[in-house]
């Protein structure tokens, strides 16, 4: 069966009083911009729900697309007809027919917005009902928790048809929570901390730190794929690296072994800010977990936290590895993040990094070495990439290899 | 020349050679190379991968490459067989199988394996009954051929599937060497099926080149230990020029694929519409949609199947007695040895196999040929 439209049920947002115009003005763009390959499709936001008309358009794509966008609690897809009792029936039946598993149960549910149609919602409840039992052989009705819940509106301009109900997202969309900036390495972490960033609104601007000849030019690209597959989820990102090889160096050469770790995150940490400031964003996320590894304990915070004020947002910080993971691979990031390139993060780790830096002591070997001029440097050299969903950084041979294949 | 012996092996098309070439130019770092350059052939590996994979509607992690059909057949058996040891010592085949799943089974035996090789019917085709019946608890795979090499029978792989859905913990195995670009795909990847083994240089790719599908979660023991190419379950530095030249040629035969068909069985029908009236004349493939639309397989009795190889070759016209790996060792054909055929039909036997790029015309041409010959044959017997 093909659906002609489908739609969208609003989440968090219809609890949310006098933003709720914003709320849904944003959530439009952001449908729009997801289902913008789609030419034909039209989108109507509307107070209670958004209505997407397919004209044509391959509904299960447009329904794979709509699943990764914020501030969607579910939808579903129908299927419009004529308002005529006998079509009804037929399209009704069908669905139910396609449906059907052995002993399965179902339910009508009309809603009758166009009250001058000819039945009334209890008339059609039972007409349909009484159709499909007859039907379909073995299936029984259950009003309270039924397998197949078929769906019927009339409404002004045709009955609608549906009985899938699919889940969206959830959250709010992307752009009604403000604009912050994300410290991405290319682990695991990073990556689910960004999504779970844009699940609640906010867009997110990627900083990434290199280290060049430290780290390769696949390390970067890994960072760059990251981001066109959350991409996804918001809609463009930009994209800015902030090289780190003098700072890295420099911190090599003049700290002592032990802090080398926790002055380079303060280091990351004050140019992050920095860069945040400049641009306007209200604050800085990190894929930080409390206890997973040295610089992620409650005192190497303290001590790595001390040089901004600036919020740093910490979406993972009680969260166990294994959900981490179960949601990197439910957001396709999963495979890319444990591709086996270096990054910033791993060099210069020492063998032994303290796990309770000391924060005094963190402020005086940092005096060691020219903050301000390195972090202007590094500043000054930043490159920014926009970087579009779906983007293909890894492999950039992509299109000659495809003329040989 | 007329070449009517595509299960053999096949022409490498001009444009794959041109993509075997470039690739042998131009990308040849190793995959496992840091450097960029070896990136770029490792790219070329994972994309060519990756379009194998969404031809055929499976996952890119679920395609490794080999040297070709007969590694991939002896991979999944001895490497099910080391995997599944301490579960069970025995497995079902068919009596009809290609040597490189025979031969590996009868090596299994000598190592204590048990196997039993299913009966054939009169058209080559095992029953799923006889399969159900050879299940037992300690039967740790199946391995059945999509379509038989001699004759062209197609295996009730299908249902066998079906069958095996009750008995979860086989390994089953298809050897779709002969399958591919022939209108069973669907039967192939059934949603039972754990490997498929697949040959290049039958789907005009270059030799040394064939793939296994394996399904996720399902693991075989490696056969080839080094370096850990192939997520390290076949090492060996990936032969990439023929990788990437098999991806092409995979594409170019299922774009082709319905046209090929539907010419394969005109020229077939042909074929055995005219030779069926001549009374020495015995033909075992049908040309029905449980037969291959490619191979026609056929005996002249009184005549070897050697003598009429050599005829035919007389008129730069190709065909084979029924296997080419097996032809030269004399020996008769396996499956119709199965089938019951007697000795001296069997050894009569001949096989065309066509491929894509024969015409009716050539069957035409063909058929001629065979009237002078069959007259020639007739006098001498």
């Amino acid at each position: 069966m093909h659906y002609t439209e489908i739609m969208v049920r609003y989440g968090e947002l219809s609890t949310k009083g006098k933003n709720r115009k914003d709320f849904i003005k944003q959530l439009g763009r952001n449908v729009r911009a997801v289902l913008h390959q789609f030419p034909t499709v039209e989108v109507k936001p509307q107070r209670d729900r958004l209505h997407v008309t397919l004209n044509n358009e391959d509904d299960k794509q447009v329904i794979t697309a709509l699943q990764g966008v914020f501030g969607i609690e579910n939808f579903y897809p129908s299927i419009q007809i004529d308002k005529d009792m006998a079509t009804i029936k037929k399209v009704v039946l069908q669905m139910a027919r396609e449906q059907y598993t052995s002993g399965a149960t179902f339910k009508i549910n009309t809603r009758r917005q166009d009250k001058n149609f000819e039945y009334d919602t209890n008339q059609i409840n039972n007409i349909l009902g009484d159709y499909v039992l007859s039907n379909v052989a073995g299936i029984s009705v259950d009003v309270k928790h039924p397998d197949i819940a078929i769906r019927v509106e009339i409404r002004m301009n045709g009955a609608f048809i549906s009985s899938e109900i699919i889940h969206g997202a959830g959250g709010l969309p992307v752009g009604t929570g403000g604009r912050a900036t994300m410290m991405l390495s290319g682990g695991i972490d990073s990556p689910v901390a960004t999504y779970l960033a844009m699940k609640r609104g906010v867009k997110i601007d990627m900083i990434h730190f290199y280290s060049p000849p430290y780290t390769g030019e696949q390390a970067l690209n890994k960072a760059k794929q990251l981001t066109s597959v959350l991409a996804k989820y918001s809609g463009n990102i930009q994209f800015i690296q902030v090289p780190f090889t003098e700072v890295q160096e420099t911190i090599k050469e003049k700290v002592p072994e032990g802090y080398l770790m926790t002055i380079q995150r303060r280091m990351m940490l004050r140019i992050a800010a920095q860069i945040t400031q400049d641009r306007h964003c209200s604050g800085v996320f990190t894929g930080e977990a409390l206890g997973q590894v040295a610089s992620q304990t409650l005192e190497s915070m303290l001590a790595i936290n001390d040089v901004t004020t600036m919020p740093v947002l910490r979406p993972l910080v009680s969260m166990d590895k294994e959900d981490i993971i179960k949601i990197s691979k439910d957001i396709k990031t999963f495979d890319l993040s444990i591709l086996p390139f270096e990054d910033c993060c791993t060099i210069f780790t020492p063998p032994a990094p303290k796990t309770r830096p000391n924060l005094e002591k963190s402020r005086k070997f940092e005096a060691y070495i020219d903050v301000d001029g390195l972090m202007k440097r590094a500043i000054d050299n930043i490159k920014i990439t926009d970087i579009k969903a779906g983007e293909e950084f890894l492999n950039q041979d992509q299109d000659v290899f495809a003329e040989l294949l | 020349m007329i070449y009517f012996d595509n299960s053999a092996t096949t022409k490498v098309l001009p444009e794959v050679l041109d993509t075997y070439n470039k690739v042998s130019e131009r990308v040849w770092g190793n995959p496992s190379s840091l450097h960029n350059f070896g990136e770029q052939a490792f790219n070329l590996l994972e994309q060519s991968r990756k379009q194998i994979a969404n031809l055929l509607h499976v996952h890119s992690d679920e395609i490794y490459f080999t040297s070709g059909g007969t590694e991939g057949d002896n991979w999944v058996i001895k490497g099910t067989a080391i995997t599944k040891r301490e579960f069970g010592k025995h497995i079902i085949t068919t009596s009809v199988e290609h040597a490189a799943v025979h031969n590996s089974m009868e090596q299994l035996k000598q190592l204590g394996y048990e196997i039993t090789y299913l009966p054939v019917d009169d058209e080559g085709r095992i029953s799923v009954a006889d399969l159900k019946q050879a299940i037992r608890p300690d039967t740790i795979l199946v391995s059945i051929m999509a379509i038989n090499n001699e004759i062209g029978t197609i295996e009730p792989i299908q249902e066998a599937g079906e069958l095996l859905k009750n008995y979860p913990k086989i390994h089953f195995h298809i050897d779709a060497v002969q399958g591919l670009a022939k209108g069973i795909q669907e039967m192939i990847f059934n949603d039972r099926v754990d490997f498929v083994a697949f040959s290049g240089h039958k789907f005009h790719a270059p030799r040394g080149t064939g793939f296994i599908y394996g399904r996720r979660g399902r693991r075989i023991a490696p056969l080839m230990n080094g370096g850990g190419q192939e997520k390290n379950q076949r090492s060996g530095t990936e032969n990439l020029p023929g990788i990437a030249a098999m991806a092409k040629a995979i594409r170019l035969v299922l774009e082709k694929e319905p046209a090929a068909i539907k010419r394969e069985r005109e020229i077939k029908q042909l074929i055995s519409d005219h030779i069926s009236k001549f009374e020495k004349v015995v033909i075992f493939s049908k040309n029905d949609d449980r037969f291959a639309p490619h191979i026609l397989c056929f005996a002249i009795k009184g005549v070897r199947g050697e003598t009429i190889v050599h005829a035919f070759e007389k008129y730069h016209i190709y065909i084979s007695t029924t296997s080419a790996c097996s032809s030269k060792s004399h020996a008769e054909s396996g499956t119709l040895n199965a089938m019951k055929v007697p000795e001296n039909i069997a050894t009569s036997a001949v096989r065309i196999s066509l491929g894509d790029q024969n015409t009716l015309d050539e069957a035409k041409q063909f058929v001629d040929v065979f009237d002078q010959l069959y007259e020639e044959f007739d006098k001498l017997s």
